[in-house]
């Protein structure tokens, strides 16, 4: 009799879920990796960042092909080389129904300063905002010390979150959920550490109304995880598809595929600073007199070795964009006659015979092998290629926890690195990738070549002083013309972001990696 | 008694300070995590003070004393990615893990000792073979491997149970669990399965051995001449005398199931501290990564003390106090 009755129930249940209308307006999404803190000013973190452009809005943010667009801030203009004006949003409420206004833009870029313990902090994207003034409700001024272009990049960054809830609010407070008020398409319901994060539908919202009533983001970092997850149904859609699963998922009926070329590039920095390095001897294992990188015929040799089309269909299963370039098109700073280098393996040869190396030599290549896409397939790849050139190549991979301290100590000879130009424009590959070291300044923090090029250096100086950005951009595009030309790092591929979907439901892809739900639509 | 546990702790508490010592100068020698969390554009001003900030400007042993000084007052450190006391943040995630471990190991006893039990007493049927066949696989198939294919198979294939996570959570005891519903359970049945396969083999041959080393005892024959029923044989003069080992393996795999309940962890992306300790590591997170670890040898050293106290249970002849002269 019981037992009847249970199984009555669980019948029950079973048709109600089924049936239930509330299912179509339902979102889940499995992302690829932990998210740590939903205080959106804590520590500069992509997965965290993610979270946070579901709830907060920016005074400027990215379209999805990275170009800037007004998010909170209808338009900014400069009023003098150094006063930024920012024109806000009328009518704009928080989630609790609160008006925002400019006191709520200052009390966010205040705030991220303040933040204790943070290895990664915010401040970076406001430091050059030297005093700010209120001058309306809407009307906002910001003060740099020079002038400086990239105030409307680094404020796409920014989080802005509510002063009257937020006021005095602790990175805990927004951890337990007390606090999460902001402006965006969905309001914070609950996070659960490492397992999902629920969010629901601001019916409120100024913009484009997202089509889901409930979103879950479900945290599944291991790769076949994530895929059998959507392959069982247990999510709608998952983000960074593992390459050799790719033709499968798009090849599935029920399944749908979207990408779009990455911010990020993959390439090589070679060391161009010392007059021996580290990792090149010559055949028989003795140092070489002298490093061979620093003569731009090895560099052009090794670059026309590589055969980037090969990685690209072997190694990355199409996934990939081969490219001559630091940011994809059409992001700002894009030089469309930077094209890949071509594979031309005789050419290498006969450059490296020119060079004084026509036995070639040996070298110890470095990559880390946890971080990009198939990063340690495509070192072995590249080791190969170099050797049938003639430059014997052997691969040492790390996690890129181990790697990175080393690395940036300049302890390798030519050494794997991904960059994302996260801001928007190419300078943000330039001013750390390829820039004379100058740690004062923030230049050339992560250019491990240590390349140096004055002429280039005073391009980028000059860009970088320029407001108008059609000038800018030129400059832009000569600096990175001037330190391509050199092989001031040598550039493989963009990766290219991948999602998919089941059917019924399409996602606009980005540039900038992040999955949002409210670009993810019913079809 | 007490001496005996007072000993141990005693011993156990330098096990501590030495691991702890070993994790510092590792995680130290691996690099700084602010390398790997600060924006492109940082200056070299600021890098050195959000290094300054997070106290890892200072010498190694200088930070190192300074973490035993905060240990004292029970404070294991705050964890860089999480903003979190690092021990709150392990504390939040161990229930997962917890009863993960538990239902892992009530699968394995549950079914290895009536199972291995069976195999001793009919060694040499069909019945027997297939069992310590099956328990081979147990053994040798590697838990990643088994755990996918289980997704695949009923999770994807068949579509019974979900191929991931965590089912909703109710708390019991003031912990949140989520076995108590019928949607937890079935978050927790695959998971569970697959962490408790090789405990599970290891249960069954160990019971098997035990078993048949039994039959063989003069009790046991003493027994079948008295006329006792077959029931009342194996029930107290059997398995009562094997389970000593059967024990002891209990209670050490159990600890063990905590420490390695990464990989199944991370297959079902179960929010547990193992999958904690996986994103620590490569985060550089080291107060995470300590408290970990002492939380494990903290675990171990409670476990082989419950284990040694069950001896005494099971079997008078152990007298505790005697072990400790």
């Amino acid at each position: 009799m019981r037992l009847r009755r249970l199984t009555g129930l669980f019948l029950f249940s079973i048709i109600t879920a089924a049936f239930s209308p509330a299912m179509a307006a339902d979102l889940k999404v499995g992302v690829g990796a932990d998210i740590t803190s939903m205080d959106p000013h804590y520590v500069n973190l992509f997965p965290n960042n993610g979270v946070a452009e579901h709830i907060y809005n920016k005074l400027v943010t990215l379209d999805p092909d990275s170009r800037l667009i007004p998010d909170l801030a209808e338009s900014w203009t400069t009023v003098d080389p150094t006063t930024w004006e920012f024109k806000l949003r009328k009518g704009v409420k928080f989630h609790d129904g609160s008006d925002f206004t400019a006191a709520d833009v200052i009390f966010s870029y205040d705030r991220v300063g303040k933040i204790p313990n943070s290895p990664g902090p915010f401040t970076v994207y406001t430091k050059a905002i030297i005093s700010s003034e209120i001058v309306d409700d809407h009307t906002i001024r910001f003060k740099t010390a020079a002038p400086y272009p990239l105030l409307p990049n680094d404020l796409s960054t920014i989080y802005i979150v509510s002063k009257k809830v937020a006021g005095t609010a602790t990175t805990e407070d927004f951890n337990a959920g007390k606090v999460n008020i902001g402006t965006g398409p969905f309001k914070f319901v609950e996070f659960k550490r490492g397992d999902r994060i629920e969010l629901a539908r601001n019916d409120a919202y100024w913009g484009k109304k997202p089509a889901w009533e409930k979103v879950t983001l479900r945290i599944l970092p291991n790769d076949p995880t994530r895929l059998a997850a959507l392959l069982s149904g247990d999510v709608d859609a998952i983000e960074n598809i593992p390459t050799p699963d790719f033709a499968k998922i798009k090849a599935n009926p029920n399944l749908l595929t979207s990408t779009k070329t990455s911010h990020r590039i993959i390439f090589f920095h070679i060391d161009q600073l010392r007059d021996q390095t580290p990792f090149v001897t010559d055949k028989d294992g003795k140092p070489l007199e002298k490093n061979p990188f620093k003569d731009l015929k090895v560099r052009q040799a090794i670059s026309k070795a590589i055969d980037r089309e090969a990685i690209k269909t072997r190694v990355m299963e199409g996934l990939s964009l081969p490219t001559g370039n630091l940011v994809p098109a059409p992001m700002f700073g894009h030089v469309p006659s930077l094209t890949p280098e071509k594979y031309d393996l005789d050419g290498a040869k006969k450059l490296l015979a020119e060079a004084g190396y026509p036995n070639g030599f040996n070298l110890t290549l470095h990559a880390p092998n946890n971080r990009y896409v198939n990063d340690d397939q495509i070192a072995q790849t590249v080791a190969q290629m170099l050797t049938r050139a003639g430059i014997t190549t052997k691969i040492v991979t790390m996690p890129m926890g181990v790697y990175l301290g080393h690395a940036s100590k300049l302890e390798y000879s030519f050494a794997m690195l991904g960059w994302g130009a996260s801001t928007g424009e190419s300078s943000s590959a330039l001013r750390p990738l390829l820039a004379t070291f100058t740690p004062d300044k923030g230049l050339g923090g992560f250019n491990w070549g240590r390349y140096s090029n004055p002429a280039m250096d005073a391009v980028l100086a000059k860009a970088m002083a320029t407001i108008d950005d059609k000038q800018r951009e030129a400059l832009l595009q000569e600096a990175a013309i001037l330190s391509m030309k050199d092989i001031g790092l040598l550039p493989l591929h963009h990766q290219i972001n991948t999602w998919a979907t089941k059917k019924g439901v399409v996602y606009t892809p980005r540039t900038d990696e992040y999955t949002l739900a409210q670009e993810f639509q019913p079809k | 008694m007490l001496t005996f546990i007072l000993k141990r702790l005693g011993e156990s508490f330098f096990v501590l300070l030495v691991m702890s010592l070993l994790v510092f100068t590792g995680v130290y020698a691996i690099g700084n995590p602010v390398d790997l969390l600060i924006a492109p554009e940082a200056t070299a001003q600021d890098i050195e003070q959000v290094t300054r900030s997070l106290g890892l400007d200072k010498p190694l042993w200088e930070q190192y004393f300074y973490f035993l000084k905060q240990v004292l007052n029970g404070d294991l450190g705050r964890s860089f990615m999480f903003s979190t006391p690092a021990i709150e943040l392990l504390l939040s995630r161990m229930p997962a893990t917890m009863e993960l471990a538990l239902a892992a190991m009530f699968i394995a006893t549950v079914l290895g000792i009536p199972l291995g039990l069976i195999a001793g007493l009919k060694a040499d049927s069909w019945i027997g073979k297939t069992i310590m066949t099956v328990s081979i696989l147990g053994f040798s198939l590697p838990t990643f491997w088994v755990g996918l294919v289980l997704i695949m198979f009923f999770a994807v294939e068949l579509g019974w149970l979900p191929s991931s996570g965590r089912g909703p959570t109710s708390t019991l005891l003031g912990m949140p669990v989520s076995f108590l519903s019928w949607d937890g359970l079935k978050h927790l049945f695959l998971p569970a399965l697959n962490l408790a396969l090789f405990k599970l083999a290891l249960i069954i041959r160990l019971t098997r051995a035990g078993t048949q080393e039994a039959l063989l005892q003069d009790y046991v024959k003493y027994a079948r001449a008295k006329g006792l029923r077959a029931r009342r044989i194996i029930g107290v003069h059997v398995l009562k005398n094997i389970m000593i080992p059967i024990v002891t393996v209990i209670g050490l795999e159990f600890g063990s199931v905590i420490a390695f309940a990464i990989v199944t962890e991370s297959i079902f992306a179960w929010p547990g501290m193992g999958k904690l300790l996986i994103d620590s590591i490569n985060n550089l997170d080291r107060p995470v990564i300590v408290a970990y670890l002492c939380v494990i040898v903290v675990f171990f050293v409670v476990i082989n003390l419950l284990v040694d106290l069950a001896y005494a249970f099971l079997d008078p002849r152990v007298r505790l106090g005697a072990s400790a002269k």
